[in-house]
């Protein structure tokens, strides 16, 4: 697998290190000439000095034949526009881009730019994930594939609390794939009774989540109760 | 016809003034509040005074067109001095807010050319300097 990493930033040089620790063939493209020398140093020849959004440093850095390209430069707007050059003009197959400002995520979805990984928003989620605010965590959205998983706590007094799986009222495109109690998880079957308290991570079509939460919101806090 | 330019510089206020002088609804928008000068330079009257509008922001801000008028605009310009920034918001002028005719400004001659024939209407200012400085040098 040949893996072109634009930007030898924090994030960039990491990722080329870990990559070519793991045998994968990586060339780093930085733009920026003091940078580049430091990198150099250590990685030779796999860093090229350029402004990975001109088509002849993509293409001198090999991105004919390149099967993923990374964009995670400090700048948004250079991030969108090589993944987008890299997918639609020299078409390469896979392609992760890095989103600096959690507000510019909605252009790299309107120019089809994905994924888009922004560390703000991990981190969000990682401390969603520690203090849930609503009991539902997002943990992973799965954009192709219009799928997503979610974890949500069983509310006490809950509709679904003290219910077998196949009694819990869920709409069609959703299921329960695990139950956290206790520090352990287990895939529930149909007869599996959930408890207050426990952790349910649910696969879902994106916009189910409305419909699901009441069935596991405290008594009291669900619409209609 | 209502005209929103994105980047105050050289091209983008000039072409603005023009715009106005010709009679049409112009709107700049750029993120440096003294670009604003840009616009006032050589006139009788202040831009506002003319009938101008004028809109500090980045221009990657979605509030900050809309507060600008690009829901409303028939023209939008991408002037600034990043070619990224503007194949950028040019393309979300196109897809995001359906304006009718994009016109972007992009220095590199080879994104420039590709764009183009992705179906934006790029300007290449590089490209033309070649030109015009290749025919005088090889008269």
């Amino acid at each position: 697998m040949y893996v072109i990493i634009c930007g030898a930033g924090k994030v960039g040089w990491n990722l080329a290190r870990e990559l070519i620790a793991k045998d994968r063939e990586v060339t780093l493209v930085e733009s920026d000439h003091a940078r580049y020398r430091v990198v150099e140093e250590e990685l030779e020849h796999a860093v090229q000095y350029g402004d990975a959004t001109e088509l002849w440093v993509l293409e001198r850095a090999g991105i004919q034949r390149a099967d993923l390209v990374i964009a995670v430069t400090g700048d948004d707007e250079d991030n969108i526009l090589i993944c987008q050059m890299a997918k639609e003009k020299y078409g390469v197959q896979r392609i992760v881009a890095r989103v600096n400002n959690p507000r510019n995520l909605q252009h790299f979805r309107l120019l089809d730019v994905q994924p888009a990984v922004s560390a703000t928003d991990l981190i969000l989620r990682l401390i969603e994930h520690e203090v849930p605010e609503y009991g539902l965590v997002q943990l992973l959205a799965l954009e192709e594939e219009h799928l997503e998983i979610i974890e949500l706590e069983v509310g006490h007094g809950s509709e679904a609390a003290g219910r077998r799986v196949q009694d819990i009222e869920l709409p069609d495109g959703s299921l329960i794939i695990s139950v956290l109690r206790g520090g352990a998880g287990f895939v529930p079957k149909a007869d599996s009774v959930v408890q207050p308290g426990d952790q349910v991570l649910l696969i879902l079509d994106p916009g189910l989540e409305s419909q699901i939460t009441p069935q596991f919101a405290p008594n009291g806090a669900g619409p209609g109760t | 016809m209502f005209i929103l330019i994105v980047g105050s510089g050289r091209v983008g206020s000039a072409v603005a003034k023009r715009a106005l002088d010709a009679g049409h609804e112009v709107s700049v928008l750029d993120s440096d509040p003294l670009s604003h000068e840009r616009l006032d330079k050589d006139q009788l009257t202040t831009w506002e005074d003319a009938g101008g509008r004028f809109t500090v922001s980045t221009a990657l801000e979605i509030d900050g067109l809309i507060e600008a008028g690009i829901e409303q605009a028939d023209v939008f310009l991408a002037a600034t001095s990043g070619d990224n920034t503007n194949l950028v918001i040019a393309q979300i002028a196109q897809r995001r807010f359906k304006v009718g005719r994009v016109v972007v400004r992009v220095a590199d001659p080879g994104r420039a050319a590709w764009y183009a024939e992705q179906g934006l209407l790029t300007i290449c200012p590089t490209q033309h300097a070649i030109d015009q400085a290749s025919r005088v040098v090889l008269a």
